[in-house]
């Protein structure tokens, strides 16, 4: 099996298995006041205390979440309650339109909630559009509930300018969230020089479990919960705190950031073998997402779109061969939807349906690429048969 | 073989892709999304093409421990099926969709894309039988089991397509023995109800589906001398043959049932009458098929009219662009637009289009 799916999840490194189970045979509640209460909060305060430090942030400022959809929930629905509570003139809410839908549909939920959601246009590498946002700030700078753009594209790889962002929207009193779900422990992420004024981050995507991640907010954020209960975290997140999951996390991020900018050059380096490998062997491939040379693109993630195929007999052709990857779109009910991050970038609706996102992570070897490459001409060359067949 | 089943999300096709993978081929499973109209589930699961018929799809493979795929193939269903049953109703006539449905995407779309893919076959759910014929040329059977017998809805494929197309409940003897295999395998789905609806009319209601896409167009409902007997909301929404629902003010002077005898989208005219009318001795059929050499002269067979209709003896002869058929005695409520399959015993010999309808003499 040669798995190219790294975005969607990555590998646990067994260090991390082994520290999580140690923990799950400890018993008791972390918000208990009697001895085993009090060694299991011991551990997640540690990990807390991992997880600032490796993020550069202070303990307090990081919220352990479910993930990062419970992040970005929290971050864009906590903001907008928060801000358009405390003045309801604040009623819009700018987004990138190429965000993750975690922050997107959140987003639009509030729409109807009587928020005015603004998605800012992106270049056709999928740049946001700085211009565009100063217009929207300046214009609306008393109306603006928050900001929020991602750091690193999930689909396409674009490394958006998160501090310029953050620097025009600070400017106009406007905080601002970022998704970097995908940028921490892949890219070197300074999140105090970015100075963002909430960041999602998750445990899954760096090599720790699924189903923890955090919310990094500024000491002094305004944020109505989503989750009400217990009131632990700050009484921003209820929940039983989850000791396996953050002793995961803090042990995964350390481990990540562990000798990153080496990593990130080796990952670089295939990425960029098998970025020029597909367009050798099919020429008319069309790169999504910003030229690797440009160095404003994820080491990890090649994206490339097959003109004439559909994503759905690529994933079949490829699976069959032994090859794991994505489409890297939603899909409803196993349907592929066409892109918004392509659409957005300007992909026309068709060619879009020929996309493919090939991601690699701490376990990538060139073999894996080669073993893509090889397969790649015909598997192209059927699908595009297929499409043929399927428009009839 | 390399076989693609075709996943509804019912018991039918899981079943047949479970025999499929016993038969020792080498089996994938595709859902095919039809409908672009998804909700998440109806009363009772009915139909194919929810979020729940998809999800009961991928159980049955991971059951089956095959791979699973969902395939959108809904602007192909739109531009073809739907497109189609809305302009032959608009159009005064008695479409079948499921005919459609197999003539355009299952053996057409999805098969053409399954061989590109280097599949073999397309296997389904259809209670019908493939064989060859004495002469190597693919034959089409009616099902063991006559009750569920879909060869009705399958001819249209015609004896090229049959050749790619599996059928693993052909031989079943009934319904119930599909159920308790379904059951013994574990599959989640060995309860769950037939489908009876239009899949693409999410919520079972056709004749609204047709007034939203077709609109209202209020017109006369006259008699067979040409008399206005009451008013109508649209053509379209009269089938040949039907009695219920047509709410004449004017009653009959004899007091008896009328009937639809004719729906005239042109001058947007309803013709009624008594039952006696509606006697057809024979029809012409366009766009045929024929899974053997087409018969110059009449030639005697058994004709099927609808989807488990009962068969009449008749005769079949081709002609130019499509065939005569010619009813021993004379049948009713045979609409232009419904297809018309001609047996030979179980065996299918030539399927069409009915065309024009023969009345007999008054």
């Amino acid at each position: 099996m040669t798995y190219l799916d790294h975005a969607a999840t990555t590998p646990v490194d067994p260090r991390v298995i082994e520290a999580m189970t140690e923990q799950l045979a400890a018993v008791g509640n972390p918000s208990s006041a009697h001895g085993p209460g009090r060694a299991v909060r011991r551990s997640v305060e540690e990990s807390r205390e991992r997880i600032g430090a490796a993020l550069g942030v202070r303990p307090r400022d990081v919220l352990l979440t479910s993930g990062g959809t419970e992040a970005d929930n929290l971050a864009v629905k906590g903001l907008w309650w928060a801000r358009h509570g405390a003045d309801p003139r604040r009623t819009r809410v700018l987004v990138s339109a190429v965000e993750h839908h975690a922050v997107l549909d959140p987003a639009r939920w509030l729409a109807t909630q009587g928020a005015t959601v603004v998605e800012l246009p992106v270049d056709r590498v999928g740049r946001v559009d700085l211009a565009a946002l100063e217009v929207e700030l300046a214009g609306h700078p008393d109306r603006t509930a928050l900001v929020s753009v991602m750091a690193a594209n999930n689909e396409i790889g674009t490394l958006q300018p998160v501090g310029d962002v953050v620097a025009l929207a600070h400017a106009h009193g406007v905080p601002v969230h970022t998704d970097a779900v995908q940028a921490v422990g892949h890219v070197p992420a300074d999140l105090t020089a970015w100075g963002a004024d909430a960041v999602t981050v998750t445990a899954h995507k760096l090599g720790g479990p699924v189903g923890v991640g955090a919310l990094v907010a500024r000491r002094g954020l305004d944020l109505v919960p989503v989750l009400h209960g217990g009131g632990q975290e700050r009484d921003v997140r209820s929940g039983t705190l989850d000791a396996v999951g953050a002793v995961g996390f803090a042990l995964a991020l350390e481990l990540a950031l562990d000798g990153l900018p080496a990593e990130a050059a080796r990952v670089a380096a295939l990425r960029d073998r098998l970025i020029a490998g597909a367009r050798e062997l099919v020429p008319d491939a069309v790169l999504g997402g910003p030229e690797p040379a440009t160095g404003d693109r994820l080491p990890q993630n090649a994206h490339l779109v097959f003109p004439g195929c559909d994503g759905d007999s690529l994933l079949y052709l490829l699976d069959a061969r032994g090859i794991a990857c994505s489409t890297g779109s939603a899909c409803t009910a196993g349907v592929q939807q066409v892109s918004h991050v392509l659409t957005a970038c300007g992909v026309d609706e068709v060619l879009a349906r020929g996309a493919l996102r090939f991601s690699l992570g701490r376990t990538s070897t060139p073999e894996d690429v080669d073993a893509l490459l090889g397969v790649l001409p015909e598997v192209v060359d059927r699908a595009r048969a297929a499409g043929a067949a399927a428009a009839g | 073989m390399r076989v693609l089943a075709a996943l509804s999300g019912g018991v039918d096709s899981a079943v047949a892709a479970a025999r499929a993978v016993d038969a020792g081929h080498e089996v994938v499973g595709v859902h095919m999304a039809l409908s672009r109209d998804r909700g998440p589930g109806r009363e009772g699961g009915r139909g194919c093409c929810t979020i729940e018929d998809a999800s009961d799809a991928r159980r049955s493979a991971d059951l089956l421990g095959i791979p699973y795929y969902v395939w959108d193939l809904s602007e192909r269903f739109e531009q073809t099926v739907v497109a189609d049953f809305l302009s032959e109703y608009a159009a005064g006539r008695t479409p079948n969709p499921c005919v459609r449905c197999n003539e355009h995407i299952k053996f057409a779309t999805l098969l053409d894309k399954a061989l590109a893919l280097g599949f073999d076959a397309v296997a389904t759910g259809h209670y019908a039988r493939a064989t060859t014929g004495a002469d190597g040329t693919p034959a089409l059977l009616r099902a063991r089991d006559a009750a569920k017998d879909q060869s009705y809805v399958l001819a249209v494929m015609g004896p090229d397509r049959l050749a790619r197309a599996l059928f693993p409940l052909g031989e079943t003897d009934s319904k119930e023995e599909v159920r308790a295999e379904a059951a013994r395998r574990g599959l989640p789905v060995s309860t769950k109800p037939d489908s009876v609806d239009l899949c693409f009319v999410a919520d079972g209601d056709t004749q609204g589906f047709l007034r939203t896409h077709l609109g209202s167009e209020p017109g006369d409902v006259v008699d067979a001398d040409g008399a206005v007997v009451g008013r109508h909301d649209g053509a379209w929404a009269y089938t040949v043959g039907q009695r219920r629902g047509l709410r004449l003010g004017t009653p009959s002077p004899d007091g008896r049932p009328r009937y639809v005898l004719d729906v005239q989208p042109v001058t947007n005219t309803v013709v009624v009458g008594p039952a006696e009318l509606l006697g057809v001795e024979g029809l012409a059929g366009s766009d045929p098929v024929w899974f053997e050499e087409p018969a110059a002269d009449w030639r005697s067979c058994s004709a099927q009219l609808r989807a488990h209709g009962t068969p009449v003896a008749a005769r079949v002869r081709a002609t130019a662009d499509g065939i005569d058929v010619a009813f021993d005695a004379p049948v009713r409520g045979l609409a232009p637009g419904q297809s018309a399959v001609l047996y030979d015993g179980d065996r299918v010999i030539a399927q069409a289009t009915v065309d024009r309808t023969l009345r007999v003499a008054a």
